[in-house]
């Protein structure tokens, strides 16, 4: 499967409704996502990398999927989140699994080697991802979502944790903290303030956890039922099962509006 | 040997089960000047004879520079290899766009074999007249050395020799070789310099003109040595007592060699 066909992928070749388009002369593009995810947010600390994400699709202003899983496992050393549309990101989720089968099969070295590393590193998931997405884009015809790749940069013993951003017009970039959507305006002042290099693995679950609080608050795509997942050098990909992070709104803010206008014009 | 009526297309096998059409293909291989290479712990080295097909001409260019990592030293048609080192430098550069990271040299080499292998089955094609000497420096894996055929079988070798003569090469490296692995770079270069000089015709000798060096390592980029460059290791060379007294005892037990130096132009 390719995702980077021709404008229409691959129903403009099989027949039906896209047939027709095609005998006018037509195709079809994205033009606008439906089932939606919303914000993804990634940190590395001491010995890894860790992504955080809400398990809700949307479906426009509809909270539609409960328990859908944003974060992913592509190969054996590298984890992606997704927010956007949630097909793209199921679509691009098979492929990069397509290419892991692939290099594993692959006898690519003239030896026996079954230590992993004929698998794409995290940073050329990345930097692969960044290829696809703009070439999508260059057909006007892009996959809609916004991606983090977290992982290793080398598949090999001094691989230095990775962390990047991908989106869906193939920007692409790397850093300690990252995040998507929402996350890149609400959360991501909250990371930078409180990254350390030395951020233990609690501490950088506890710092994400707030962070995700604080979306569900404010970010009205968002979910308080949330997944952590994360990379270290021992023990691969762990992705953990969802929870629900407890909220409170008893808070002054949410309690007792401004100014006083609970009567009147309703303000906030 | 009534081998005639089967040698005229690659796709018919001969009685004995042979591909004759890909026997001669190797036989031009072995026409070219010789071309040697080995490796060490950190480095690959590729040492080449360069022919002029007159006294008015240039020095037939041996080695070719594939990427920063991987060079080529050929041995046989020249259009050929040059057809090979085009999609070779192709390849590596899509590699390095789409993932950020240079191309392993294994998997190149692996889908090199498959190209070659391909034209071994196809009526309208016939194999490549050449064979390469591909060295390189992997981040992950190290220095190699791989030796292709047109049959399609491609092997990784520890030192080997190609081309006209190789035989004295071979019979140099087969001494020598466990002392590569330790080898300085400037010793693996000795070794290659000795090598080439039992290869060169009765009555040559190995000069700044006709010698050809390159060398790969870690934190090297492919580099060429020619010319002035190359004089000072003649220099140590002929300090040494030429290097060609070593390699030439087995030169009359090779049947499949002959002395046809000028016959062929489009080979070198």
């Amino acid at each position: 499967m390719s995702l980077s066909l021709a404008p229409g992928g691959s129903a403009a070749r099989s027949s039906g409704p896209s047939s027709e388009l095609d005998a006018l002369g037509a195709s079809e593009r994205t033009s606008r996502p439906i089932v939606t995810g919303t914000s993804v947010l990634g940190i590395k600390y001491q010995g890894g990398v860790m992504l955080a994400a809400d398990t809700l699709c949307s479906y426009g202003t509809m909270a539609k999927y409960k328990d859908a899983r944003r974060l992913l496992e592509a190969n054996s050393g590298t984890l992606i989140g997704g927010g956007g549309e949630y097909s793209d990101f199921q679509a691009i989720s098979m492929m990069l699994k397509a290419n892991a089968m692939e290099d594993r099969c692959l006898s690519d070295s003239l030896y026996d080697e079954d230590d992993g590393t004929t698998e794409e590193s995290a940073k050329e998931v990345w930097s692969y991802l960044r290829a696809v997405m703009y070439n999508r884009r260059n057909k006007m015809n892009p996959l809609w979502n916004d991606l983090l790749v977290a992982g290793f940069d080398k598949k090999s013993k001094d691989g230095k944790p990775f962390l990047g951003f991908v989106d869906k017009i193939g920007t692409a970039y790397e850093d300690d903290c990252v995040a998507t959507g929402f996350g890149s305006y609400l959360a991501l002042p909250i990371l930078r303030e409180k990254y350390r290099p030395d951020l233990e693995e609690g501490e950088a679950r506890a710092l994400l956890e707030d962070c995700m609080r604080v979306l569900f608050y404010r970010d009205c795509r968002a979910l308080n039922r949330i997944q952590i997942a994360k990379v270290t050098a021992e023990s691969g990909v762990i992705i953990h099962e969802p929870y629900e992070i407890d909220t409170s709104w008893d808070s002054e803010a949410f309690v007792q509006s401004k100014g006083g206008l609970d009567e009147g014009d309703g303000g906030w | 040997m009534f081998r005639n009526q089967y040698d005229t297309d690659v796709t018919v096998w001969s009685p004995e089960g042979r591909l004759l059409q890909v026997e001669y293909a190797m036989e031009s291989v072995k026409q070219g000047s010789a071309c040697v290479g080995m490796r060490s712990s950190s480095h690959t080295v590729l040492g080449a004879l360069k022919r002029s097909v007159s006294e008015l001409s240039s020095h037939q260019k041996k080695i070719i520079e594939i990427d920063d990592h991987i060079g080529i030293g050929i041995a046989g048609l020249t259009a050929d290899a040059r057809s090979l080192a085009k999609w070779m430098m192709n390849e590596c550069l899509n590699h390095k766009y789409v993932y950020g990271t240079p191309m392993p040299s294994s998997r190149l080499v692996t889908d090199l074999a498959d190209r070659h292998q391909r034209t071994t089955q196809t009526y309208v094609r016939r194999p490549y007249g050449v064979g390469l000497l591909v060295a390189s420096y992997d981040e992950k894996t190290g220095p190699h050395l791989y030796q292709t055929c047109p049959s399609g079988n491609i092997y990784e070798y520890y030192a080997s020799a190609i081309g006209a003569r190789s035989q004295s090469g071979r019979t140099y490296l087969e001494k020598h070789y466990e002392s590569f692995e330790e080898a300085s770079k400037d010793d693996l270069i000795m070794h290659a310099l000795r090598a080439l000089a039992g290869c060169v015709t009765g009555d040559g000798e190995l000069t700044r003109d006709n010698g050809s060096i390159a060398v790969v390592g870690k934190g090297e980029s492919f580099i060429l040595i020619e010319g002035d460059e190359l004089q000072p290791y003649l220099d140590r060379l002929e300090l040494e007592g030429g290097g060609a007294a070593d390699a030439d005892e087995d030169d009359d037990d090779d049947d499949d060699e002959e002395e046809k130096t000028d016959a062929m132009e489009t080979e070198q």
